[in-house]
C-alpha cells in the first residue's frame, strides 16, 4: 500500500480556541455543587503521556435523576442491543406491552434467510401483555401460556425470554418458567433474561446480562464445526444498515471463515457453535467483552480487538487477522483484497477529502462507536474535538489497563460476573502460551483494548454520559461543523443549523463498516458538510431586519 | 416474504400478544404534556421509558421532543422513587427552567406505588418547586388500557391541576382532541375560528411538535396551550370531547369539577363527522357556518363526487386507534367503499366501537379491539379475505408488502414517511387531502395494474 493512503494518524495535540478547563468548570457551575463535582470528574481534558497513560475518567455511574440524558435501560441494551439481531432465536418479553413495542425493528438490524424456509422472527414483536391482575396475582403462567402458544405456531429451536421491570418486582421468575417450558418441550433451548430496565446505570447492564446467559445456554451447545481453514466469530457486530453484510464480504473475499457474528445477521446454531471456531475479534468491546473474555477461559479461544470502522482501520484489522492466521497463503490473499479495495476508497477519499479538510465534530454515542468513528472522520480531515460514550466503563476510555483498578459500585455489584473455567473436555488453548509470548513480545496484542483517550488528541474534550445541557454548551462554545449522536439528539442540533449524524440507526442509510461503508461514509459526510440546505434557515429579511424606507418626494 | 409465519385464518390464543396494535400509557402522557406550554413532561420511572417515547416520539415527527425522567436505581426500585423525583425537579428547574413539569408514571413507579400527590405535596412544602411553577402528574400504568389511555389520563390531569371555575362564564369553548397529529388541531382550531368562535384547545401540541427551522433550538418552542387558558378552561361556556377514547376524560372533570356542560364528538375525520363537529359548534356558539368553511365543505364534497367511481366498492381494512376508526370507517362508507376489517388493540371500556361500526356495515364487517387484538391477527384476517387498501400505522408495510396490498399510512406510529405533522385529516381541507390520497392509490395501481390497451390517459 502507498504512503499517501495512511491519513489516519493522530495530530498529537488540538488546541481547542476556548480551553477545556474553561468549558469544564463553566458547565459544572451551572449543576449543583454535588452533581457538578460529579460531572467535572465525567468532563476530561484529554492528555497522552508515554506508555498511553491518559487522565481518570468517572464513568458508567449514575445518570443524576431529571437531566436530559442520552441513556437508555438494561432491557434495551439486552433485548435491543445484544439478542435483537438473531433471527431464528423467537423473543417474548414478559411485561406490558410498551416495552416489546419500542424495541420492534427500531435498531435497524438486517438479516438476510438463507431461504423461504429458513425462520426469521425478527419482524415479530411477542410480548406477554401483562395486564393489571398479572401484575397483582403474577404473570407466570401467562408466561408459560405464551410459550405454549409461540411453540405450536412458530416451532423455534430456541426461546428467549425477557424481563421488563414489573416482572422483577412482582418476582415473577423467567428462569423458573424457562426450565419449566423446557421440560415440556425438551428439543427447545429456552432462556431467560433477567434484564429489568432498573438494572444497572443504562443499556450496559443489559450487555452483561445478555453476554452471560448466551454464554451458559448457548455457546457450546452445538459441537458442529463448520468447514474451512481459518475460522472466527466476530464479537459485537450487529449488523447496522447492513454493516455485518460488508464484512462478511471482505472476510470471504480474504478466505477467512466466519464462523458466527454475534449478534448480526444471526442463527442459534451458529451461536451454539461458536466454540469451535479458533479466534474471536471483537468489534464493539463494550456490549461483548465479557464473552470473549469467557470463551478464552472455557474453551480456549483467543481474541483480540478490531476496528473495522474506517477503511484503513479495516484494512489494519483483516491484516491482524491474516497475521494471527500465519498463512502466507492468507496473507497475500488479504494484501490483494485489500489492495483492490483501496482503489475506489482513495479515489472517492481524495475527491471529497478537500471539501471536509479541517472541519470539526463531536461524537457522542455507544461504547465503542465514538472512538470508532473518530478513524473513519479523520480519513476525509474531519477532526474529532469533543467525544464521549452513552454507557461506556472506564476501560472503553483509558484501556483495558485500569481494569484492576475500576471500583465496582453498588449498582454494578448485582450484575452477576460469572466464574468461567476450562471445560474439562472441550477447552483447547488455540496457540500455545510460548507462542502467545513470542508473538507479543513481537507487538502482536491479544485481550486487548486500547481505549479512545489514547488515539484521541491531547487538548480535545472526553465526555462521559454528556447530557442535552452539555451538548448545548459545546455547540455554543466551539461551533461544531458536525455532530454525531442519536435520534433523541438529532433534531436538537439540527435545529440550529448543524449538520448532525446519526450512529444508532446510521438515518437508514449504510453499510458504514469495512470499505464500501467506508466510501458510503465519505459520501453521506459531504452532503452533510457541503449540501447547504442549512443555509435557509435566516431568510432574507433576517439579514437586515431593520426597514429603511425613501420618499420620493 | 418478511412475515413469513403468519398462518392463514385465525389462531388462537389467550396468552401471547404479537406485533401490538398499541402501545402503552406514558408515551401518550408525554405526547399530551407537549400541548402545554412551557411544559417539561417527566417519566417517573427507569431511564429505558423516557428513551423508548423520546426516540418513538421523534421518528414520528422528525423535530425534538424533549423529556426528562427519574432514572430510577435498583435501589429506587426497592426503596421508592421519592428522592429521585425530588431531586429530578430541582434539577429540571434550575437547568430547564420550564412552567410546568407534567409526571407522568410507569409501570415500574405504579408497582412500587409511589404516592405522586404525596411527593408533590411535600415537594412544595420543601420549597422544591419555585413560585409561579408547577407540578401536575398523571398515573399511567402500563398494564392499563393504551396509549390513547395515557393521553386521555393527561390530558384529564390538566383539567384536575388548573381549571377553575370563577363563577364568572368566559364565553368561550373548550376543545379537547384526543390523540392526533398536530396539524389536525390547527385546523380544528382553524374551523372554529373561521366561525368566530372564541375557543381554548388543549393539549394543543401545534407548533411544539411541527416547528419550523430557523437556526434556533428552542426547549419550549412557541406553541402549546398556556397555563392560564387552562386554567380559563372551567370558566367556558361549553366543552367539546373531540374524540371519545382521548378526550371524555377531561371533558368529564371539567363538567364535575366546574360544572362545565360537555359534549362528545367524534374525530371530524371526512365529511359526515366534520358536518356534525361543524354542526355542534355552531349549536353550542350561536353562530352562522361562514361563506369560507362552506366553500371548504363543497370543494370536498365536489372531488368526492366527481371521483367516487374511483372509491365506490373498494374493499379496506382499517388498523389503528378508535378515536380515529370510527370517523374513518365512516368516511368510507361516505365513499362507498367496503369495510372488510376494523382492529384496534386498545381495549373499548364503555365506547360502543363495535355496535357503531355495525350500523353502517352491519353483520359483514370483522370487528376486533382490546387484548390480543394485534397486528398478527389482522394479517390472517386480511391475507383470508383480501383487502384493495389497507390503512394504518407504519409496522402494517409488512404485511402490505408481502401481499401487496397499497398502504394510507394514518395514526401512530408513522416513522417512514413525513407529513402527517403538516398536512391535517381533518376537517373538510384535511378530509380532502385524505380523499386524494385514497384517490391517488387507487389510480396508481390501476395505472400499474391496467392491461397495455387499458391505460387511460383521463382519469
Amino acid at each position: 500500500m502507498s504512503e499517501n493512503t495512511q491519513t489516519t494518524a493522530t495530530p498529537q495535540k488540538y488546541e481547542l480556541p476556548i480551553s477545556g478547563e474553561q468549558f469544564r468548570d463553566e458547565t459544572a457551575a451551572a449543576y449543583s455543587p454535588k452533581l457538578g463535582k460529579k460531572r467535572k470528574r465525567q468532563i476530561i481534558v484529554n492528555k497522552v503521556d508515554d506508555g498511553d497513560t491518559v487522565p481518570e475518567i468517572l464513568a458508567n455511574t449514575r445518570t443524576a435523576p431529571g437531566i436530559l440524558t442520552m441513556r437508555g435501560c438494561a432491557y434495551a441494551g439486552c433485548k435491543g442491543v445484544v439478542l435483537g439481531p438473531t433471527r431464528d432465536i423467537l423473543q417474548i418479553t414478559h411485561g406490558p406491552i410498551g416495552c416489546g413495542f419500542y424495541s420492534w425493528l427500531t435498531r435497524r438490524n438486517k438479516t438476510r434467510p438463507k431461504t423461504l424456509d429458513d425462520p426469521n422472527y425478527m419482524t415479530y414483536a411477542m410480548s406477554t401483555d401483562l395486564q393489571e391482575d398479572e401484575v397483582v396475582f403474577g404473570g407466570e403462567k401467562k408466561l408459560m401460556a405464551a410459550i405454549d402458544e409461540a411453540v405450536a405456531l412458530f416451532h423455534p429451536k430456541a426461546i428467549g425470554i425477557f424481563a421488563t421491570c414489573p416482572v422483577g418486582l412482582i418476582g415473577d421468575d423467567v428462569h423458573a418458567v424457562a426450565r419449566a417450558a423446557e421440560e415440556k418441550y425438551p428439543g427447545i433451548n429456552i432462556f431467560g433474561f433477567s434484564c429489568e430496565g432498573y438494572k444497572g446505570v443504562s443499556q450496559s447492564a443489559g450487555h452483561h446480562i445478555a453476554n452471560n446467559k448466551v454464554f451458559t445456554d448457548v455457546v457450546g451447545q452445538l459441537d458442529a464445526v463448520k468447514e474451512g481453514k481459518y475460522r472466527l466469530n466476530m464479537l459485537g457486530e450487529y449488523n447496522i444498515g447492513g454493516d455485518a453484510f460488508e464484512l462478511e464480504r471482505i472476510a470471504e473475499a480474504c478466505g477467512l471463515t466466519l464462523h458466527s457474528t454475534f449478534s448480526g445477521n444471526s442463527v442459534y446454531d451458529e451461536f451454539a457453535s461458536a466454540h469451535t471456531a479458533d479466534l474471536n475479534v471483537v468489534m464493539c468491546h463494550r456490549s461483548i467483552n465479557y464473552l470473549a473474555e469467557m470463551m478464552e477461559a472455557k474453551y480456549g479461544i483467543p481474541w483480540f480487538k478490531v476496528n473495522l470502522v474506517g477503511a484503513d482501520a479495516t484494512a489494519k484489522s483483516f491484516r491482524k487477522m491474516a497475521a494471527f492466521f500465519g498463512d502466507s497463503e492468507l496473507i497475500e490473499r488479504t494484501e490483494a483484497v485489500i489492495e483492490a479495495e483501496m482503489v475506489e476508497v482513495e479515489k472517492v477519499r481524495s475527491e471529497i477529502r478537500p471539501r471536509c479538510e479541517g472541519k470539526t465534530a463531536m461524537i457522542f454515542v455507544g461504547g465503542s462507536r465514538a472512538h470508532h468513528y473518530q478513524d473513519l472522520l479523520r480519513e476525509i480531515g474531519v477532526i474529532t474535538i469533543s467525544a464521549g460514550y452513552e454507557f461506556a466503563h472506564r476501560d472503553d476510555y483509558e484501556g483495558r489497563k485500569v481494569l484492576p483498578t475500576i471500583t465496582v459500585d453498588a449498582d454494578s455489584r448485582n450484575i452477576e460476573e460469572l466464574k468461567v473455567t476450562a471445560d474439562e473436555t472441550r477447552y483447547h488453548p488455540r496457540i500455545t502460551a510460548e507462542d502467545k509470548a513470542k508473538r507479543e513480545a513481537g507487538g502482536f496484542t491479544f485481550s486487548d483494548y486500547r481505549g479512545m483517550m489514547p488515539e484521541m488528541p491531547a487538548g480535545t474534550l472526553v465526555i462521559d454520559d454528556a447530557n442535552h445541557f452539555e451538548i448545548e454548551k459545546l455547540i455554543e462554545y466551539y461551533h461544531p461543523d458536525l455532530i454525531c449522536a442519536g435520534i433523541k439528539e438529532k433534531y436538537v442540533v439540527q435545529k440550529q443549523g448543524i449538520p448532525m449524524k446519526q450512529l444508532h440507526s446510521y438515518d437508514y442509510m449504510g453499510p458504514f463498516a469495512g470499505f464500501k461503508g467506508a466510501v458510503n461514509f465519505y459520501r453521506e459526510i459531504d452532503r452533510l458538510l457541503n449540501c447547504n440546505v442549512f443555509k435557509f434557515a435566516k431568510a432574507p429579511w433576517d439579514e437586515s431586519p431593520e426597514l429603511t424606507a425613501t420618499y420620493n418626494n | 416474504m418478511l412475515l413469513r409465519h403468519t398462518p392463514t385464518g385465525l389462531s388462537e390464543r389467550k396468552a401471547l400478544t404479537i406485533n401490538p396494535a398499541k402501545t402503552c400509557q406514558p408515551i401518550g402522557a408525554m405526547y399530551a404534556a407537549l400541548g402545554l406550554r412551557n411544559c417539561m413532561p417527566h417519566s417517573h420511572g427507569s431511564q429505558g421509558c423516557c428513551a423508548y417515547h423520546r426516540s418513538s416520539l421523534t421518528r414520528h415527527y422528525n423535530d425534538p421532543i424533549m423529556s426528562t425522567t427519574s432514572s430510577f436505581s435498583e435501589g429506587s426500585s426497592v426503596f421508592g422513587g421519592q428522592a429521585n423525583i425530588l431531586e429530578s425537579f430541582t434539577n429540571i428547574f434550575s437547568l430547564y427552567n420550564p412552567d410546568i413539569i407534567a409526571v407522568n408514571t410507569t409501570c415500574l413507579s405504579e408497582v412500587i406505588g409511589d404516592d405522586l400527590v404525596q411527593i408533590i405535596k411535600k415537594a412544595a412544602e420543601d420549597k422544591k418547586i419555585p413560585e409561579g411553577k408547577t407540578v401536575i402528574h398523571a398515573n399511567t400504568p402500563s398494564f392499563k388500557g393504551s396509549h390513547v389511555t395515557g393521553y386521555a389520563n393527561m390530558a384529564a390531569a390538566m383539567v384536575k391541576y388548573f381549571a377553575k371555575n370563577t363563577g364568572k362564564c368566559n364565553g368561550k369553548i373548550t376543545l379537547i382532541p384526543s390523540f392526533i397529529e398536530p396539524s389536525d388541531m390547527s385546523e380544528m382550531k382553524h374551523i372554529a375560528s373561521e366561525m368566530g368562535i372564541k375557543y381554548i384547545m388543549y393539549p394543543d401540541t401545534s407548533g411544539v411538535v411541527n416547528g419550523p427551522m430557523d437556526g434556533h433550538f428552542r426547549m419550549y418552542p412557541k406553541g402549546g396551550c398556556p397555563k392560564e387558558s387552562v386554567v380559563a378552561s372551567g370558566d367556558s361556556k361549553a366543552a367539546i370531547a373531540i374524540g371519545r377514547f382521548g378526550a371524555m376524560s377531561a371533558t368529564r372533570l371539567l363538567d364535575t369539577q366546574c360544572k362545565v356542560p360537555v359534549h362528545a364528538v367524534d374525530l371530524p375525520i371526512g365529511i359526515t363527522a366534520t358536518d356534525i363537529f361543524v354542526d355542534m359548534l355552531r349549536k353550542i356558539a350561536g353562530v352562522s357556518v361562514p361563506e369560507s368553511i362552506r366553500l371548504e365543505r363543497g370543494q370536498l364534497v365536489d372531488v368526492l363526487c366527481d371521483m367516487c367511481q374511483y372509491t365506490y366498492g373498494k374493499k379496506v381494512s382499517l388498523l389503528g386507534d378508535p378515536d380515529i376508526l370510527l370517523p374513518m370507517v365512516q368516511f368510507c362508507k361516505d365513499a362507498g367503499m367496503e369495510v372488510l376489517h376494523v382492529l384496534t388493540g386498545t381495549p373499548p371500556g364503555k365506547v360502543k366501537l363495535e355496535e357503531r361500526i355495525r350500523e353502517l356495515y352491519g353483520d359483514k364487517v370483522i370487528v376486533k379491539a382490546g387484548l390480543l387484538c394485534d397486528m398478527f391477527m389482522f394479517q390472517q384476517l386480511v391475507q383470508e379475505n383480501k383487502p384493495d387498501l389497507i390503512m394504518g400505522n407504519t409496522y402494517c408495510k409488512y404485511m402490505c408488502r408481502d401481499l401487496d396490498i397499497p398502504l394510507l399510512r394514518i395514526g401512530f406510529p408513522i416513522y417512514d414517511r413525513i407529513g402527517q405533522s403538516y398536512v391535517p385529516m381533518v376537517g373538510y381541507r384535511g378530509g380532502m387531502h385524505l380523499l386524494l390520497k385514497i384517490l391517488n392509490i387507487f389510480m396508481d395501481r390501476q395505472d400499474r395494474d391496467a392491461e397495455e390497451e387499458n391505460v387511460e390517459l383521463i382519469m
